[in-house]
Protein backbone atom coordinates (compact mmCIF):
# COMPACT_ATOMS: atom_id res chain seq x y z
CA UNK A 1 0.00 0.00 0.00
CA UNK A 2 1.60 3.32 -1.33
CA UNK A 3 1.49 6.76 0.70
CA UNK A 4 -2.02 8.34 0.30
CA UNK A 5 -4.02 4.93 -0.96
CA UNK A 6 -6.58 5.11 1.49
CA UNK A 7 -8.39 2.09 0.27
CA UNK A 8 -8.47 -1.01 2.26
CA UNK A 9 -7.27 -4.61 1.82
CA UNK A 10 -10.81 -5.63 1.25
CA UNK A 11 -11.74 -2.70 -1.41
CA UNK A 12 -8.04 -3.90 -3.42
CA UNK A 13 -9.00 -7.39 -3.79
CA UNK A 14 -12.68 -7.05 -4.23
CA UNK A 15 -14.00 -8.42 -7.64
CA UNK A 16 -10.84 -9.44 -8.80
CA UNK A 17 -11.73 -13.43 -8.55
CA UNK A 18 -12.48 -15.16 -11.67
CA UNK A 19 -16.18 -14.85 -11.42
CA UNK A 20 -15.62 -10.60 -10.26
CA UNK A 21 -18.76 -11.22 -7.84
CA UNK A 22 -21.00 -13.69 -6.55
CA UNK A 23 -21.01 -13.65 -2.63
CA UNK A 24 -24.66 -13.09 -3.01
CA UNK A 25 -25.55 -15.75 -5.28
CA UNK A 26 -23.47 -18.02 -3.32
CA UNK A 27 -25.38 -17.83 -0.21
CA UNK A 28 -28.86 -16.54 -2.10
CA UNK A 29 -28.60 -20.50 -3.54
CA UNK A 30 -27.82 -22.39 -0.32
CA UNK A 31 -30.58 -20.04 1.47
CA UNK A 32 -33.01 -21.04 -1.48
CA UNK A 33 -31.81 -24.70 -0.91
CA UNK A 34 -32.77 -25.07 2.86
CA UNK A 35 -36.42 -23.34 2.10
CA UNK A 36 -36.69 -26.08 -0.74
CA UNK A 37 -35.72 -28.78 2.19
CA UNK A 38 -39.03 -27.69 3.51
CA UNK A 39 -41.03 -27.35 0.82
CA UNK A 40 -39.86 -30.44 -0.55
CA UNK A 41 -40.57 -32.27 2.34
CA UNK A 42 -43.91 -30.60 2.72
CA UNK A 43 -44.59 -31.67 -1.06
CA UNK A 44 -44.04 -35.12 -0.17
CA UNK A 45 -45.51 -35.33 2.93
CA UNK A 46 -49.05 -33.52 1.47
CA UNK A 47 -49.01 -36.09 -1.49
CA UNK A 48 -48.53 -39.42 0.63
CA UNK A 49 -51.53 -38.07 2.89
CA UNK A 50 -53.48 -37.10 0.13
CA UNK A 51 -56.14 -39.82 0.10
CA UNK A 52 -56.32 -40.41 -4.09
CA UNK A 53 -54.35 -38.60 -6.59
CA UNK A 54 -57.20 -37.70 -9.16
CA UNK A 55 -57.85 -34.74 -10.16
CA UNK A 56 -60.91 -33.41 -8.06
CA UNK A 57 -58.39 -34.31 -4.67
CA UNK A 58 -55.74 -31.94 -6.19
CA UNK A 59 -57.88 -28.91 -6.93
CA UNK A 60 -59.65 -29.55 -3.07
CA UNK A 61 -55.85 -29.48 -1.47
CA UNK A 62 -54.56 -26.77 -3.81
CA UNK A 63 -57.70 -24.20 -3.20
CA UNK A 64 -57.50 -24.32 0.39
CA UNK A 65 -54.54 -21.85 1.41
CA UNK A 66 -52.84 -24.10 3.73
CA UNK A 67 -51.72 -26.14 0.11
CA UNK A 68 -52.02 -23.11 -2.37
CA UNK A 69 -49.48 -21.18 -0.37
CA UNK A 70 -46.54 -23.82 0.27
CA UNK A 71 -47.04 -24.57 -3.50
CA UNK A 72 -46.97 -20.76 -4.62
CA UNK A 73 -43.75 -20.87 -2.61
CA UNK A 74 -42.42 -24.00 -4.04
CA UNK A 75 -42.85 -22.94 -7.35
CA UNK A 76 -41.29 -19.50 -6.82
CA UNK A 77 -38.23 -20.60 -4.74
CA UNK A 78 -37.40 -24.08 -7.19
CA UNK A 79 -37.50 -21.48 -10.52
CA UNK A 80 -35.51 -19.63 -8.62
CA UNK A 81 -33.06 -21.97 -7.09
CA UNK A 82 -33.01 -23.57 -10.64
CA UNK A 83 -32.58 -20.48 -12.82
CA UNK A 84 -29.00 -20.26 -9.78
CA UNK A 85 -27.88 -24.05 -10.34
CA UNK A 86 -28.55 -23.32 -13.86
CA UNK A 87 -26.18 -19.81 -14.02
CA UNK A 88 -23.13 -22.22 -12.35
CA UNK A 89 -23.22 -24.84 -14.71
CA UNK A 90 -23.44 -22.52 -17.25
CA UNK A 91 -20.65 -20.53 -15.53
CA UNK A 92 -18.77 -23.32 -15.16
CA UNK A 93 -18.70 -24.92 -19.07
CA UNK A 94 -19.44 -22.35 -21.52
CA UNK A 95 -16.03 -20.61 -21.78
CA UNK A 96 -17.63 -17.78 -24.61
CA UNK A 97 -18.57 -14.66 -23.35
CA UNK A 98 -20.91 -14.15 -25.69
CA UNK A 99 -22.46 -17.89 -25.97
CA UNK A 100 -22.45 -17.45 -21.56
CA UNK A 101 -24.37 -14.54 -22.00
CA UNK A 102 -26.73 -16.05 -24.53
CA UNK A 103 -27.24 -19.10 -22.55
CA UNK A 104 -27.92 -17.29 -19.30
CA UNK A 105 -30.00 -14.54 -20.33
CA UNK A 106 -31.81 -17.86 -22.20
CA UNK A 107 -32.13 -19.67 -18.79
CA UNK A 108 -33.18 -16.20 -17.16
CA UNK A 109 -36.57 -15.98 -19.50
CA UNK A 110 -37.29 -19.62 -19.43
CA UNK A 111 -37.36 -19.54 -15.44
CA UNK A 112 -39.46 -16.99 -15.77
CA UNK A 113 -41.74 -17.80 -18.17
CA UNK A 114 -42.25 -21.27 -16.71
CA UNK A 115 -43.09 -19.66 -13.06
CA UNK A 116 -45.51 -17.16 -14.44
CA UNK A 117 -47.06 -20.19 -16.01
CA UNK A 118 -46.82 -22.14 -13.14
CA UNK A 119 -48.02 -19.50 -10.80
CA UNK A 120 -51.30 -18.68 -12.95
CA UNK A 121 -52.37 -21.94 -13.62
CA UNK A 122 -52.09 -22.10 -9.37
CA UNK A 123 -53.91 -18.85 -9.45
CA UNK A 124 -56.61 -20.43 -11.65
CA UNK A 125 -57.06 -23.63 -9.05
CA UNK A 126 -56.75 -21.57 -5.84
CA UNK A 127 -59.46 -18.60 -7.05
CA UNK A 128 -61.10 -20.98 -9.18
CA UNK A 129 -64.52 -22.54 -8.06
CA UNK A 130 -63.94 -26.01 -6.90
CA UNK A 131 -65.93 -28.32 -9.64
CA UNK B 1 14.19 -23.73 -20.02
CA UNK B 2 11.15 -23.43 -20.73
CA UNK B 3 9.46 -26.57 -21.48
CA UNK B 4 7.06 -26.74 -24.80
CA UNK B 5 6.18 -30.20 -23.88
CA UNK B 6 2.40 -30.37 -23.05
CA UNK B 7 0.97 -30.41 -19.72
CA UNK B 8 -1.85 -31.72 -18.37
CA UNK B 9 -4.80 -29.37 -17.96
CA UNK B 10 -6.28 -29.93 -14.41
CA UNK B 11 -9.32 -30.90 -14.06
CA UNK B 12 -8.79 -33.07 -16.82
CA UNK B 13 -11.16 -35.64 -17.03
CA UNK B 14 -9.72 -38.13 -18.65
CA UNK B 15 -7.20 -38.61 -15.50
CA UNK B 16 -9.86 -38.45 -12.82
CA UNK B 17 -10.10 -41.26 -10.79
CA UNK B 18 -13.94 -42.71 -10.00
CA UNK B 19 -14.92 -42.38 -6.52
CA UNK B 20 -17.74 -41.81 -4.22
CA UNK B 21 -17.16 -38.22 -3.53
CA UNK B 22 -16.45 -37.10 -6.89
CA UNK B 23 -19.52 -39.24 -8.48
CA UNK B 24 -21.87 -37.22 -5.48
CA UNK B 25 -20.82 -33.92 -6.99
CA UNK B 26 -21.35 -34.59 -10.35
CA UNK B 27 -24.73 -36.89 -9.78
CA UNK B 28 -25.42 -33.52 -7.77
CA UNK B 29 -24.99 -31.09 -10.53
CA UNK B 30 -26.86 -33.48 -12.74
CA UNK B 31 -29.60 -34.07 -10.94
CA UNK B 32 -30.04 -30.43 -10.29
CA UNK B 33 -30.09 -30.36 -14.41
CA UNK B 34 -32.47 -32.76 -14.63
CA UNK B 35 -34.92 -31.47 -12.08
CA UNK B 36 -34.88 -27.60 -13.30
CA UNK B 37 -35.69 -28.92 -16.35
CA UNK B 38 -37.40 -31.90 -16.13
CA UNK B 39 -38.93 -31.59 -12.81
CA UNK B 40 -39.93 -28.03 -13.16
CA UNK B 41 -41.54 -28.97 -16.77
CA UNK B 42 -43.12 -31.86 -15.46
CA UNK B 43 -44.49 -29.79 -12.47
CA UNK B 44 -46.04 -26.78 -14.03
CA UNK B 45 -47.31 -28.97 -16.75
CA UNK B 46 -49.08 -30.97 -13.69
CA UNK B 47 -50.49 -28.02 -12.12
CA UNK B 48 -51.95 -26.59 -15.78
CA UNK B 49 -53.21 -29.52 -16.55
CA UNK B 50 -55.25 -29.35 -12.67
CA UNK B 51 -56.18 -26.28 -13.77
CA UNK B 52 -57.48 -27.20 -17.23
CA UNK B 53 -59.99 -29.08 -17.07
CA UNK B 54 -60.64 -33.40 -17.09
CA UNK B 55 -59.49 -33.45 -20.12
CA UNK B 56 -56.23 -31.97 -19.93
CA UNK B 57 -55.47 -33.69 -16.56
CA UNK B 58 -56.67 -37.36 -18.65
CA UNK B 59 -53.82 -36.23 -21.01
CA UNK B 60 -51.39 -35.51 -18.31
CA UNK B 61 -52.14 -38.72 -16.41
CA UNK B 62 -51.86 -41.20 -19.69
CA UNK B 63 -48.38 -39.11 -20.11
CA UNK B 64 -47.38 -40.54 -16.92
CA UNK B 65 -48.83 -43.60 -16.63
CA UNK B 66 -47.08 -44.95 -20.42
CA UNK B 67 -44.06 -46.83 -19.19
CA UNK B 68 -41.65 -43.96 -20.74
CA UNK B 69 -43.52 -41.23 -18.51
CA UNK B 70 -42.95 -43.37 -15.47
CA UNK B 71 -39.53 -43.77 -16.03
CA UNK B 72 -38.94 -40.22 -16.31
CA UNK B 73 -41.32 -39.67 -13.02
CA UNK B 74 -39.29 -42.29 -11.16
CA UNK B 75 -35.83 -40.78 -12.61
CA UNK B 76 -37.55 -37.37 -11.32
CA UNK B 77 -37.62 -38.50 -7.93
CA UNK B 78 -34.47 -40.04 -7.83
CA UNK B 79 -32.98 -36.99 -8.68
CA UNK B 80 -34.64 -35.12 -6.09
CA UNK B 81 -34.16 -37.27 -3.40
CA UNK B 82 -30.51 -37.51 -4.81
CA UNK B 83 -30.10 -33.82 -4.85
CA UNK B 84 -31.70 -33.66 -1.75
CA UNK B 85 -29.53 -35.58 0.19
CA UNK B 86 -26.18 -34.12 -1.77
CA UNK B 87 -27.73 -31.12 -1.34
CA UNK B 88 -27.52 -31.99 2.81
CA UNK B 89 -24.14 -32.81 2.28
CA UNK B 90 -22.73 -29.70 0.88
CA UNK B 91 -24.68 -27.58 3.19
CA UNK B 92 -22.52 -29.71 6.23
CA UNK B 93 -19.10 -29.44 4.07
CA UNK B 94 -20.29 -26.03 3.84
CA UNK B 95 -19.75 -25.64 7.31
CA UNK B 96 -16.17 -26.99 7.12
CA UNK B 97 -16.98 -29.91 8.52
CA UNK B 98 -16.67 -33.81 7.00
CA UNK B 99 -13.84 -33.27 4.57
CA UNK B 100 -11.74 -36.03 6.12
CA UNK B 101 -11.48 -38.70 3.96
CA UNK B 102 -12.72 -41.71 5.16
CA UNK B 103 -16.19 -39.67 6.63
CA UNK B 104 -16.20 -37.80 2.88
CA UNK B 105 -16.23 -40.94 1.06
CA UNK B 106 -18.76 -42.52 3.54
CA UNK B 107 -20.88 -39.64 3.50
CA UNK B 108 -21.25 -39.71 0.04
CA UNK B 109 -22.19 -43.42 -0.81
CA UNK B 110 -25.10 -42.72 2.33
CA UNK B 111 -26.01 -40.47 -0.55
CA UNK B 112 -26.73 -42.84 -2.54
CA UNK B 113 -28.32 -45.71 -1.07
CA UNK B 114 -30.53 -43.25 0.64
CA UNK B 115 -31.63 -41.44 -2.36
CA UNK B 116 -32.47 -45.38 -3.99
CA UNK B 117 -34.15 -46.36 -0.81
CA UNK B 118 -36.38 -43.06 -0.64
CA UNK B 119 -37.53 -43.58 -3.99
CA UNK B 120 -38.15 -47.32 -4.02
CA UNK B 121 -40.71 -46.53 -1.11
CA UNK B 122 -41.95 -43.91 -2.07
CA UNK B 123 -42.63 -45.51 -5.50
CA UNK B 124 -43.93 -48.55 -3.86
CA UNK B 125 -46.52 -46.83 -1.70
CA UNK B 126 -47.68 -44.68 -5.03
CA UNK B 127 -47.69 -47.78 -6.82
CA UNK B 128 -49.75 -49.92 -4.28
CA UNK B 129 -52.07 -46.95 -3.27
CA UNK B 130 -53.16 -45.87 -6.37
CA UNK B 131 -53.22 -48.63 -8.41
Amino acid sequence: MSLGDSSTPIGKVRGLGSAHHGGEHWLTERVTSIALLLLGVWLIASLLMLPKLDQRTLIEWLHAPSGAIPMALFVVVGFRHGLDGMKVVIDDYVDNDGARFAWNAAMLFLAVAGGAIALFALGRIAFGAVA
Amino acid sequence: MASTRSRPLSPHLSIWRWGPNMAASILHRASGVALTIGGLAVLTWWLWAIASGPDAYATFTAAVQHPLGLVVLVGLTWSFFQHLLTGIRHLIMDTGAIFELQINKTSAVLTFIGAIVLTVLLWAYFLGVAK
